[in-house]
């Protein structure tokens, strides 16, 4: 499985489009690697993850504007998404990655707090990944 | 001279009557007093008449009769319990019954030798004035009797006073007591009351961090069937074309799916079971636990259930669980709360810091197990405001609080001080410096059954 998910990455590193998914929930990335397995194969999306907000960060630093769309958890213990959120819209200026945010709580307060530090979007859990599916090819 | 000891009788008869008029003795001895008045009378008149009519000369027999008769009256009021009282009164008439006795007998004696009259002369002055000195001593007695017996009356009365007086005292008490009683009551009802809307309250705090607790877990589910069919549409395809690598590759997948399907149901399964437990009026049945597991398991309820409450608020959770603890008997839902109640602490020290600090400060909950001493000890660690010195002793007394009214039963730690220490005979302390950081300690013994015994 790792193997071809590398050789995907090598194959579509020039058209795919860089996702990075923040979430403390590990299962989330196998869930979206099958969940997008079809954009995966094409070479639509190529997908790499992040348990916590520390770890996106450190990623981001490695992989600096190659990711051009994030999907980040508001609630994970440590530093939250919307704390994320705020360092991101902080240190990338240029080109500014499309951040979307997550939460189990589909309440006004984050949704205005996200908003308030520069999220592009705004989705609650469960995900319904056609619609999230439908959000991803229009940032294309 | 006889006539004193028959005057002494019935005096004597007159006197007690008298004494006995408000007694309910009186009943009973009425119509011997009477009879004994009357017959005194009667034996005096017929001696006389017997003597005047016999020979004069006999006047010795008039006294022996009258000292033998007053003799017997005493005698038998002298063994009569009813007169106690009158005892040294009775005893007063001895004198008078042996002076009239000797009298009356020296006159017999000289009537049969009547030589003897010139020496009768010489002392009958003597026995005269003994008979009426003994007369007059029984009135002497009487009186100081009567003084006597007014003073035991008056002592009576002050018992029988006294005698209320404590009846009263002890009605009083027992009231009091029974008071006591029914207030003893309602403060053990009021106490099982508390302890229950103490237990509703922690169960209120965790309904929120339960609901994202089996939300998630759900979530996976859903999700992971769905892709699974998926999956299985995509091998359905993949056989017709005989692609049998690809089918192989979706069949590992489809496994992976239901084995973390089969994950998160029983993830949300145990949270189920934990809120039932928690809510459940505890049985006291100790179970073999595994402490790593509750810890945790009530470490995320906290704290989601903080979270739903102040969505600003985040906290670093820094676990570090003991390898290979031994499960420990003890009964899950009365630690569970334990732990709840320091997490639920520990998350408020440092809210209430981050307010005061704001966003530079950065909360971190430390837990951590593992084994000292064969006993299990779990630590829970804020970054807080800590607990001031004044009030570090108070702490665990019960409606101790220093949250605003309403906000705290000041139960929480009373309640867990008394599961861990009387319930699981371990121990619970607390490390603090105020302002910067708080450590709570539990210790509970490994074999803690063995201990009992």
């Amino acid at each position: 499985m790792k193997n071809k998910t590398i050789n995907k990455n090598l194959n579509t590193f020039c058209k795919g489009m860089k996702i990075l998914v923040v979430d403390d929930e590990a299962d989330i990335q196998s869930l979206f690697v099958q969940r997008f397995r079809k954009e995966i194969k094409s070479g639509e999306f190529d997908f790499s993850f992040a348990l916590s907000g520390e770890e996106a960060l450190v990623y981001l630093e490695k992989h600096h504007s190659e990711i051009i769309l994030i999907l980040s958890d508001i609630n994970m213990p440590g530093m939250s998404g919307i704390e994320l959120l705020s360092r991101i819209r902080h240190s990338y200026e240029k080109p500014p990655p499309v951040v979307m945010m997550i939460t189990a709580y589909g309440d006004d307060e984050n949704r205005q707090q996200a908003q308030q530090f520069g999220a592009d979007d705004f989705l609650t859990k469960p995900l319904d990944f056609s619609l999230l599916k439908d959000k991803l090819k229009t940032f294309i | 001279m006889e006539i004193f000891s028959y005057l002494a009788i019935f005096l004597l008869i007159r006197r007690v009557q008298k004494a006995f008029r408000f007694s309910p003795l009186r009943f009973k001895w009425a119509s011997l007093f009477t009879m004994g008045l009357w017959s005194c009378v009667g034996v005096y008149v017929l001696v006389l008449c017997v003597v005047g009519v016999l020979d004069d000369g006999l006047n010795g027999v008039k006294l022996l009769v009258g000292s033998l008769l007053l003799l017997g009256v005493v005698t038998f009021a002298d063994k009569e319990p009813d007169f106690l009282a009158f005892r040294p009164f009775l005893r007063a008439h001895y004198p008078l019954i042996a002076s009239t006795f000797i009298m009356g007998f020296t006159e017999l004696i000289l009537r049969v030798f009547p030589g003897l009259e010139d020496n009768y002369e010489k002392v009958s002055g003597v026995l005269i004035f003994g008979i009426l000195g003994a007369f007059v001593w029984i009135f002497a007695r009487g009186a100081a009797n009567k003084k006597q017996l007014e003073e035991l009356s008056f002592a009576n009365q002050q018992n029988l006073h006294l005698d209320k007086l404590v009846a009263e005292r002890t009605a009083e008490i027992t009231k009091q007591k029974n008071e006591l009683q029914e207030t003893l009551e309602l403060l053990q009802t009021t106490q099982r009351q508390l302890i229950q809307s103490e237990k509703l309250a922690s169960l209120g705090e965790l309904t929120a961090g339960i609901a994202h607790e089996i939300q998630n877990p759900l979530n996976f589910v859903n999700n992971f069937s769905e892709v699974s069919i998926e999956l299985l549409t995509e091998m359905e395809a993949e056989l017709n074309s005989g692609d049998k690598e690809e089918v192989i590759a979706i069949a590992e997948d489809v496994k992976r799916n239901l084995e973390k399907i089969l994950h998160h149901g029983k993830r949300a399964d145990g949270i189920v079971k934990g809120m039932l437990q928690h809510s459940r009026a505890s049985n006291g049945v100790k179970e073999l636990t595994d402490i790593n597991k509750l810890a945790d398991e009530y470490l995320r309820l906290a704290y989601h259930g903080l979270r739903a409450k102040d969505k600003s608020f985040n906290a670093e959770l820094v676990t570090h669980f003991g390898e290979g603890l031994p499960a420990i008997n003890v009964v899950p839902q009365d630690i569970g709360r334990v732990l709840l109640n320091l997490f639920t602490n520990a998350f408020y020290a440092v809210q209430q810091k981050q307010k005061k600090m704001g966003d530079d400060f950065r909360p971190v909950i430390t837990l951590t197990t593992d084994t000292l001493d064969g006993k299990i000890r779990v630590k829970v660690k804020d970054n807080g405001i800590g607990i001031p010195d004044v009030i570090k002793d108070k702490i665990m007394q019960p409606f101790f609080t220093t949250k605003p009214t309403g906000e705290g039963t000041g139960l929480g730690l009373s309640l867990s001080y008394d599961m861990v220490v009387k319930g699981h005979g371990g121990s619970i302390t607390v490390d603090t410096r105020e302002g910067e950081c708080c450590e709570f300690t539990i210790m509970l013994p490994v074999n803690h059954d063995k201990i009992q015994i």
